[in-house]
């Protein structure tokens, strides 16, 4: 009885997991039959988590043979297992240093250079919780100030100046930034340090520089404590942002609300990081951009992956998957996914270039 | 002890469940202590990277690896303490109301009802933390810092979202709470009825027998309770990681925004971007919280053991 209840449950468990990675059929009247097979696997930026959920779904369904996983390890482990040889491709946040370029890549044919493309451009949002204010500018120094604690009340000057109109409390202001380490959080110090230097004097990195404010778990986390918090402040992707005030950042003489566009533009716009390979495309994102039809608080994530594979199919399949994150498909499945902003015609053509050298 | 005079000890006749049953239980045994040599091993092999590692290198670039432990070790054994603190007297008045002031129903209700709250995974209490209590005890806190703030455990300012080492506190309280119930009502059981009785009948009020009879009989078995729910609170970490706001400082103020992390915490939170010697960084403070609570249960043990005869507990 027993017995057969436990037999009972192995060949109905093997039968569930068994279809996993069969379940996903191509939809009826498709293109047709992908030639593609083969499994690759990649680790790296957590921001990109669930836009590549959402790549490797579609990508599968259209490529019923091949199977990739993504390990949202973070920027750093990815890139040093992509170093190591442990993974075809890997997703950072931050391109690739000198140093880790000098030192080569295991998996690859040795001396065949790599590519380094932009796939994942994400803009972030200042989301506040102020009672009685709808509508928030602030300027780098500032927000920099907020986030330091050097400006510790709504009512300050500095914001007042930049708020006419509206009717700041006269209460303490509780900035929120990330508890964990986070990409999101480098590119905020990133454009507060680049724009606001005086003021922001910590090297942009993961981790929250200053033992000020409050902490909170990730990009819900940070979306929750600002929701529920009284005068509270925080930043956060602004696919995520929800229901909460965003504030208008000051560009040039302007201040700017976030649009997908103006992220991809300062992004389409900014100059290539120099001295690189030509399948380099690291972006030096201008955060001091004076036009005012760029947002330049974005993060924009990469993908790593070899000049030329050992192994002729995984290189086939990478090609594939890349090009696909890279074209109109894949920037509007992780639009729709992950709230992204799509990179702009100009620049996806680059970026196709470049992995079409992919062998 | 015998001595070469006496006969040989007349030896037990060994049937095969004999030596089966015996042989299992002695792998049971190995295995455990495997499992925690393992551990050991594993934790102490991977720690000492960080303590050889160029501080520099290190999360928020520290003087020395003993700049980078102090802040979460002080955050971790802060907030248990709290916690214990809350949990401890609650408990004991539950357990006595259980086990001595209760209808015998109504004392069985509760203690499902208690046991049930065990069964809660800690991430529910998490969930609980940050979107229950924390928004509705921010106010508090508030009101604290305005009346209270010459205190130095309320000095201003107040956080605005309530994510304090407090809420974490009461948090863990609540986790602790039946453990140290369950533990407690048990020990209160055993207490001799005949030693209950004298007190009555010496004219004790029952709360005058309850302390002559029932505290002391329980006392060791109250310190393995109370050691077993610390235990409990310094090795939680999904409510810490997802109700308290961190920042790399010692401090005793229970309603600010910037609260002392603490070790399991900070693992969980910064485990998943870590690289490098951050990685082994984040394992030796794992090391050391593997210390504490090694010490902390020994010391439980000592405590038990010194007075073993009248033990429930064991």
């Amino acid at each position: 009885m027993r017995l057969g209840s436990i037999a009972a449950l192995a060949i109905v468990g093997s039968i569930v997991l068994s279809s996993c990675a069969a379940n996903e059929e191509a939809p009826a009247g498709d293109a047709p039959e992908s030639t593609l097979a083969g499994t690759i696997d990649g680790s790296g930026a957590s921001s990109q988590g669930s836009a590549q959920e959402a790549w490797i779904a579609a990508f599968q369904i259209a490529n019923p043979d091949v199977t990739i996983t993504y390990d949202p390890a973070g920027s750093g482990a990815g890139r040093e297992a992509f170093i190591a040889g442990g993974v075809s491709f890997a997703g950072t946040d931050s391109s690739l240093k000198d140093e880790e370029i000098a030192g080569g890549f295991a998996g690859c044919v040795a001396d065949s250079g790599y590519i380094e493309v932009p796939v994942y451009i994400s803009p972030i949002a200042v989301i506040f919780n102020v009672e009685g204010v709808d509508e928030l500018n602030l300027d780098a120094a500032t927000l920099a100030g907020i986030f330091k604690g050097t400006i510790t009340t709504w009512d300050d000057a500095a914001i007042v100046a930049l708020n006419k109109d509206a009717t700041l409390p006269s209460a303490p202001i509780t900035a929120v930034h990330r508890s964990d380490d986070s990409g999101t959080t480098k590119n905020f110090a990133d454009y507060l340090n680049k724009v606001a230097p005086e003021v922001w004097d910590a090297a942009p990195a993961d981790p929250f520089p200053y033992a000020t404010g409050e902490g909170a778990q990730g990009t819900s986390g940070v979306v929750d404590a600002v929701t529920n918090g009284t005068n509270t402040i925080g930043y956060a992707d602004a696919s995520k942002a929800g229901d909460l005030g965003v504030a208008k950042i000051k560009v040039g003489d302007e201040f700017v609300g976030y649009t997908a566009e103006a992220a991809a533009a300062v992004v389409a716009e900014s100059p290539f990081v120099e001295g690189r390979a030509e399948t380099d495309l690291a972006i030096k994102l201008d955060r001091t951009t004076t036009d005012p039809s760029h947002y330049p608080l974005v993060l924009v994530s990469y993908i790593i992956a070899c000049g030329e594979y050992e192994d002729a199919d995984t290189a086939a399949v990478v090609k594939a998957y890349v090009g696909y994150l890279a074209s109109e498909e894949g920037q509007a499945e992780a639009a729709s996914a992950a709230g992204a902003a799509p990179l702009s015609a100009d620049l996806s053509a680059k970026v196709a270039t470049a992995i079409a050298t992919i062998k | 002890m015998t001595t070469a005079t006496e006969p040989a000890p007349i030896k037990a006749r060994q049937r095969p469940a004999d030596r089966v049953f015996a042989g299992a239980s002695l792998v049971a045994g190995i295995i455990i202590l495997l499992a925690l040599a393992a551990v050991a091993v594993f934790l102490v092999a991977q720690s000492l990277p960080a303590f050889v590692a160029d501080p520099k290198e290190l999360k928020g670039e520290p003087d020395s690896f003993l700049a980078y432990v102090a802040p979460l070790v002080f955050g971790t054994i802060w907030a248990a303490f709290l916690a214990l603190l809350m949990a401890l007297p609650l408990s004991l008045g539950i357990a006595l109301f259980i086990s001595h002031y209760a209808p015998r129903r109504v004392a069985q209700g509760l203690g499902y009802i208690i046991d049930l709250l065990a069964a809660v995974p800690s991430v529910v209490f998490g969930l609980w933390g940050i979107k229950v209590l924390a928004p509705a005890v921010g106010p508090l806190y508030i009101w604290l810092t305005e009346n209270l703030g010459w205190i130095p455990l309320f000095a201003p300012p107040a956080s605005g979202t309530g994510k304090t080492v407090l809420t974490v506190a009461i948090v863990l309280a609540v986790m602790i709470i039946p453990i140290i119930t369950a533990l407690c009502r048990e020990v209160f059981l055993q207490t001799p009825v005949l030693h209950e009785e004298a007190a009555l009948a010496l004219g004790a009020t029952r709360w005058e027998m309850i302390q002559m009879a029932v505290l002391p009989f329980g006392r060791p078995g109250i310190v393995s309770a109370a050691m077993l729910g610390l235990g409990r609170a310094l090795g939680e970490t999904m409510v810490v990681a997802m109700v308290l706001s961190p920042a790399f400082l010692i401090t005793f103020v229970l309603t600010s925004g910037q609260n002392s992390p603490t070790i399991a915490g900070n693992i969980a939170l910064n485990f998943p971007e870590a690289f490098g010697v951050n990685v082994n960084a984040l394992i030796a403070t794992g090391l050391i919280l593997f210390g504490i609570t090694l010490l902390i249960n020994s010391i439980a043990r000592a405590i038990v053991n010194r007075r073993k005869a009248f033990s429930g507990a064991n």
